[in-house]
């Protein structure tokens, strides 16, 4: 009793049981409950669906690498990257024109983002798709003046430029806007400094404002990309040979519809739970100048470090 | 270290030359006439109240605001403009851009690339605008760091150092061109107390070695040490100018001495 008193009023004893570096964790019952509910939960679930023949899971695994898949998947992958890289540029110019202080660039960027994003996906493929309706040539002409080359707009327009060209216009329009909040964000005295120093608008742009901008820019890029894949599905609507195509190609002869829909799901979701992995990267990649921890001036090192 | 001093130094044409300065935001009339030559290896400090239109003074001189009336020329070239065929003519962004690349500017905030480290800061203008070699610039980068005391710092991120550390660095950025003129725009404005010293201080040593400088700032005590000429201005005219002692150790104009009784 008296020897607890005395613990208490003496600064020297106080100080070992209120040093951090002893505090432990008390147990937390309800925390594991919960814990022990959601996995039972999961565990259930999977369970059910591995067990149930109606999935068909032998059949998944038969046309997971089938070539036709495969072939469907490079398709979807392609037009995804390819759509992607068009989208970017020509969103990063629609983003310039847009913040210009020249009426024409940006009422025409605005007039751009306003029909790409106001209309779904879907209707602006089939368009492009059937061009030929509404311009059975297309040339290359002066203006009211002679006509110097002409094609067949069939000849142009396959399923293929149909696709990339609907895909890449719909996603500058996303992009432009996603690259123009990114640039708005950076400190307006950066753009005054390196105009300052004597550079060019392109210059201070690509090697000042970008960069910095990039940090804001990359998260919802990886949102678009990640959408971009799934978009893709949407071209089997004009004959494209992508990775749903390919599977409902399947379906049609086989009739295991919902083994065929797995097939492509479980890609889906692996292509996207890659693409996350690399966002991350990227991400810290561009956050790299944010570490205070002096100690480690050597970021080089430490993206070297975090790509393996 | 190579000093500054300008060659021309008898043939005594200014390096910078303002006359009649008027410059207004919309209906806001900030500079109403403004004339001030400041000549090669001058050192002048420009002191006025808040609005007075100092910074926007300074920022004329290298043309990140145009002016509607009057010229302003630094070292024979007028800012923003080109005589073609005995008439002036507006010159294109890119073409101003060449013009500025003789001039230094420090600013309040330091606006160093936070994505770049020091030395990369430093190194970027002199490269990327000047084309110089980049070994050279790095070795340059490498004095100028020195100079002011940082070169233990070359490889961190400015969000790394404290604000004296940058703004240092900043004045080595703008250093690393070899300027002709350097600007400063409150460069201790943003500083807490203690680290006004170091960067009073890396100017005092650059006063020395002969740069050519314009300073806007608040502290009297820099003035009257490091100065050539004290300029005051208030509402957008220059008020008194002179030598330090006699601006600031004996005001002749109300409004001078009302300005800097709140310093004593
Ligand atoms: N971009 C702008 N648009 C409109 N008004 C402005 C702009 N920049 C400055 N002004 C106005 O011009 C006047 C002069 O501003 P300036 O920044 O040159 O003052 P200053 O003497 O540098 O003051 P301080 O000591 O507070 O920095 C102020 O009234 C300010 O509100
Ligand atoms: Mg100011």
């Amino acid at each position: 009793m008296s020897n607890n008193i005395t613990t208490n009023a003496a600064p020297s004893g106080a100080a070992d049981f209120r040093d951090v570096a002893t505090a432990h964790t008390p147990f937390r019952t309800w925390r594991l409950l919960l814990w022990l509910v959601i996995a039972i939960v999961v565990v259930d679930f999977g369970w059910i669906v591995a067990n149930n023949e109606n999935f068909g899971w032998p059949v998944v695994a038969q046309y997971f690498f089938d070539p036709t898949v495969i072939q469907g998947l490079y398709v979807s992958l392609g037009l995804t990257v390819v759509g992607m890289i068009l989208g970017v540029i020509v969103g990063l110019v629609i983003a310039i024109m847009r913040m210009s202080s020249d009426r024409l660039a940006s009422g025409f960027a605005s007039l751009f983002i306003w029909f790409f994003r106001g209309t779904p996906l879907l209707v602006q493929l089939i368009f492009w798709y059937n061009m030929s309706t509404l311009f059975p040539n297309l040339s290359i002409a002066i203006p009211f003046g002679p006509t110097l080359a002409s094609w067949d707009t069939n000849s142009v327009i396959t399923p293929m430029t149909a696709a990339i060209v609907g895909l890449a216009l719909n996603e500058a329009a996303y992009m432009a806007e996603i690259i123009r909040g990114g640039l708005i964000s950076v400190d307006r005295g950066q753009a005054e400094t390196a105009e300052a120093f004597g550079m060019t608008k392109a210059r201070a742009l690509w090697r000042i404002i970008i960069p910095q901008a990039m940090r804001s820019i990359v998260p919802p890029t990886g949102n678009q990309l990640i959408s971009m894949i799934k978009a893709t599905s949407l071209v089997s609507v004009i004959a494209m040979a992508d990775l749903l195509y390919s599977v409902q190609s399947i379906y049609n002869r086989t009739f295991e519809i919902i083994p065929m829909l797995l097939v492509a799901v479980l890609w889906y979701l692996l292509i996207t739970s890659i693409l996350n992995i690399g966002q991350n990267y990227i991400e810290a990649y561009y956050g790299r100048s944010d570490r205070r921890n002096a100690g480690a001036p050597k970021p080089v090192a430490v993206t070297e470090e975090a790509s393996h | 270290m190579t000093a500054f001093v300008q060659p021309d130094g008898i043939n005594t044409k200014p390096l910078v030359q303002a006359r009649n300065v008027h410059k207004a935001y919309e209906h806001l009339e900030v500079l109403k006439g403004i004339d001030l030559d400041v000549m090669s290896g001058e050192v002048v400090v420009i002191l006025g109240p808040s609005g007075s239109g100092k910074s926007t003074f300074l920022r004329c001189i290298n043309h990140l605001e145009a002016i509607q009336k009057g010229f302003i020329e630094v070292d024979g070239d007028q800012i923003g403009y080109r005589v073609k065929n005995d008439r002036l003519e507006k010159l294109s962004a890119n073409g101003i851009a060449k013009q500025r690349r003789k001039i230094g500017m420090v600013f309040q905030q330091f606006n160093l690339y936070p994505h770049m480290t020091v030395l990369q800061n430093i190194i970027e203008a002199p490269v990327g605008v000047h084309g110089h070699n980049r070994k050279e610039a790095i070795e340059t980068a490498k004095g100028l760091l020195q100079r002011v005391g940082l070169l233990e710092k070359a490889d961190n991120y400015p969000r790394q150092l404290s604000g004296g550390q940058q703004q240092r660095v900043a004045i080595a950025r703008a250093l690393a061109i070899k300027p002709k003129l350097m600007l400063f725009d409150e460069p201790t404005s943003a500083l807490d107390p203690e680290l006004v010293g170091e960067v009073l201080a890396t100017m005092k040593d650059l006063a020395k070695q002969g740069l050519t400088m314009i300073v806007v700032t608040h502290e009297i005590g820099f003035a009257r040490e490091a100065a050539d000429r004290v300029v005051f201005m208030d509402g957008g005219v220059i008020v008194e100018q002179g030598k330090p002692e006699e601006v600031i150790g004996n005001p002749q104009h109300p409004r001078t001495q009302a300005f800097l009784s709140r310093f004593l």
